[in-house]
């Protein structure tokens, strides 16, 4: 299996990163890169470690050894609120909507780091742009939203921070089918756009293979593979495992 | 009739220093789920440090602003160096941590200030024109002021984005760190807000009380009863619990049970919401979809 190095300095890069809660260690010498720009797909059955690695790179809930680099800088010491700040937006697994809150105060708390008011403004009629349900929603409280519009508004949430890297755990869970390809559609065109990389964790494997140029294969708590879809999916051994084929 | 009606509007001036007891008790209990037995021992000593200031020439209100300043401040500090290595503790540390500060601040205020009841002098003339029969011009004036600071506190964590970023932080501490909120400061925040409007508390009842360093004792148990009654979860109740509460016990004490049983009077209530509705009269009733 061969592994493309990137031409330009990697985004994100992970050095040996062992993470673990408590005295249970999931990761082990977990090493991959995210290309400027690039969309990757983190892939492997349930339980893998794919939500840890998230994680382990927002420094939120695991302990972790091993080295995080982000846009240059070593990031895997500093608080979660700091690697945010440094331009990492994360769609949490369990989509992390503030319940009690509003719609539109969910997304000016994505906006939380930013000064640009104006541009923030503009940004909310984006994201309900995208999100058109988000319009109608605005004054209601997250918690009373469906599952599909909560996972919409973590995405949008995420977006309004105007991340470099925005981290996707399972974005596609508990949503119909053509609301899955709209936020798919989405992030390509923010991709394309905006330049914003993606790190995706998915189960929805055909669909993740289609929008990422790179995937990383995560077998308990191990990268097994690593390389472009098409190699990923020539791989008879990986295509049996994962791939249902 | 008018007997009873001058019960009420009085239990209303009471209720209001109990309706900032008990916005401090829930701003701490929303952030931290923990209730800060010491927020009584703390209102106690700030005011004595208001009485100091009076003492030393400085005018009613500057004196009122500093002291909220200070207690802000050592709110503030008592989060960062006390509650904080404190964080993920057994809760049952943390009330032994409350405990002591509450001992803490009651020996400190009668090892700096003495034990004899002092005066404290009320901002608002005996002679001022909005006195009644109903109600003395102090009473207006603590009513008055409770219900501005109250405002302003609203105000804040409905418009602001620190008051936002406050609430967030309550709510999902998780969440706040993905979006860049720095919640060990927010708690912090919270903490001081808590202390400066404990301190409010302390200066509106020491005029009534008198300033020694027990004058607290039955005003934090109040709080609590207003607290729970107007929802230990709820920011918008705890006021109105305090209101509520400053009625009954005056309306209670002069037709029921007599003055001396009033402290028990909040005990009772305090008994009776943790039975049957734990939740508070104004507990949120939010629609939570997953
Ligand atoms: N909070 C936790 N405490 C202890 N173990 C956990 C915790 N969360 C996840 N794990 C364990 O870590 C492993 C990887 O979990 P996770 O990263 O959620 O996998 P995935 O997202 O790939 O399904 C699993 O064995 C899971 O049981
Ligand atoms: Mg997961």
């Amino acid at each position: 299996m061969t592994d493309v190095t990137p031409a330009t300095a990697p985004l994100l890069e992970l050095r040996e990163v062992d993470a673990s809660y408590g005295a249970t260690q999931v990761l082990r010498k977990v090493s991959f890169t995210v290309a400027d720009g690039g969309m990757v797909a983190l892939l492997g059955a349930n339980g893998a470690g794919k939500t840890t690695t998230l994680r382990a790179i927002c420094n939120t809930f695991v302990r972790t050894t091993g080295e995080i680099h982000f846009a240059g800088a070593r990031i895997d010491r500093l608080p979660t609120e700091r690697i945010a700040a440094a331009g990492i937006g994360h769609v949490p697994d369990g989509r992390g909507t503030f319940k009690g809150l509003t719609v539109r105060e969910n997304l000016r708390l994505g906006a939380y780091l930013r000064r640009d008011t104006r541009e923030t403004a503009s940004d909310v009629e984006k994201m309900c742009a995208h999100f058109p349900i988000l319009q109608k929603r605005m004054e209601q409280q997250a918690g009373t939203l469906s599952g599909g519009e909560q996972q919409m508004l973590a995405i949008a949430r995420a977006l309004m921070g105007r991340p470099r890297l925005l981290l996707l755990d399972e974005p596609s869970f508990g949503l119909a089918p053509v609301i899955v390809q709209e936020i798919f559609r989405i992030l390509r065109q923010i991709n394309r756009d905006e330049r914003t990389s993606i790190l995706l964790v998915e189960q929805n494997v055909r669909l993740a293979l289609d929008l990422v140029d790179h995937v990383v294969l995560l077998e308990t708590g191990r990268v097994v593979a690593s390389g472009l879809p098409s190699v990923i999916t020539a791989d008879e051994a990986v295509r049996r495992a994962y791939l249902g084929a | 009739m008018q007997a009873l009606l001058h019960q009420i509007f009085s239990g209303l001036a009471n209720g209001a220093i109990y309706a900032s007891v008990a916005l401090a008790l829930v701003m701490i209990f929303k952030a931290t789920h923990e209730v800060n037995f010491a927020q009584g021992e703390l209102a106690m000593f700030s005011t004595f440090v208001a009485s100091s200031l009076i003492n030393a020439g400085w005018p009613y209100w500057g004196a009122f602003v500093a002291t909220l300043a200070f207690s802000f401040v050592v709110g503030v500090v008592i989060e960062r160096v006390v509650m904080r290595p404190l964080q993920g503790a057994p809760a049952l540390n943390t009330v032994v941590v409350f405990i002591g500060l509450l001992v803490l601040f009651n020996g400190l205020a009668s090892w700096i200030f003495g034990h004899t009841m002092r005066e404290f002098p009320s901002p608002f003339p005996p002679a001022a024109w909005y006195g009644s029969s109903y109600l003395s011009p102090h009473e207006v004036g603590m009513i008055g002021v409770t219900l501005v600071v109250l405002t302003i506190v609203f105000l804040f964590f409905r418009f602001t984005r620190l008051g936002l970023a406050m609430r967030a932080a309550a709510e999902n501490p998780h969440s706040s760190r993905l979006v860049g909120i720095n919640v060990g400061w927010m708690l912090a925040l919270g903490w001081g807000l808590a202390g400066a409007l404990g301190a409010v508390a302390g200066m509106m009842a020491a005029p009534i009380v008198y300033l020694e360093p027990n004058m607290m004792s039955g005003v934090i148990l109040y709080g609590f009863a207003a607290a729970l009654l107007g929802g230990i979860d709820n920011p918008w109740g705890a006021p109105l619990g305090g209101f509520l509460v400053g009625v009954l016990e005056n309306v209670a004490g002069a037709y029921l049970v007599g003055s001396h049983l009033k402290l028990a009077l909040a005990l009772a209530l305090i008994i009776g919401v943790l039975l049957f509705k734990p939740s508070g009269l104004f507990g949120k009733t939010t629609v939570v979809r997953v």
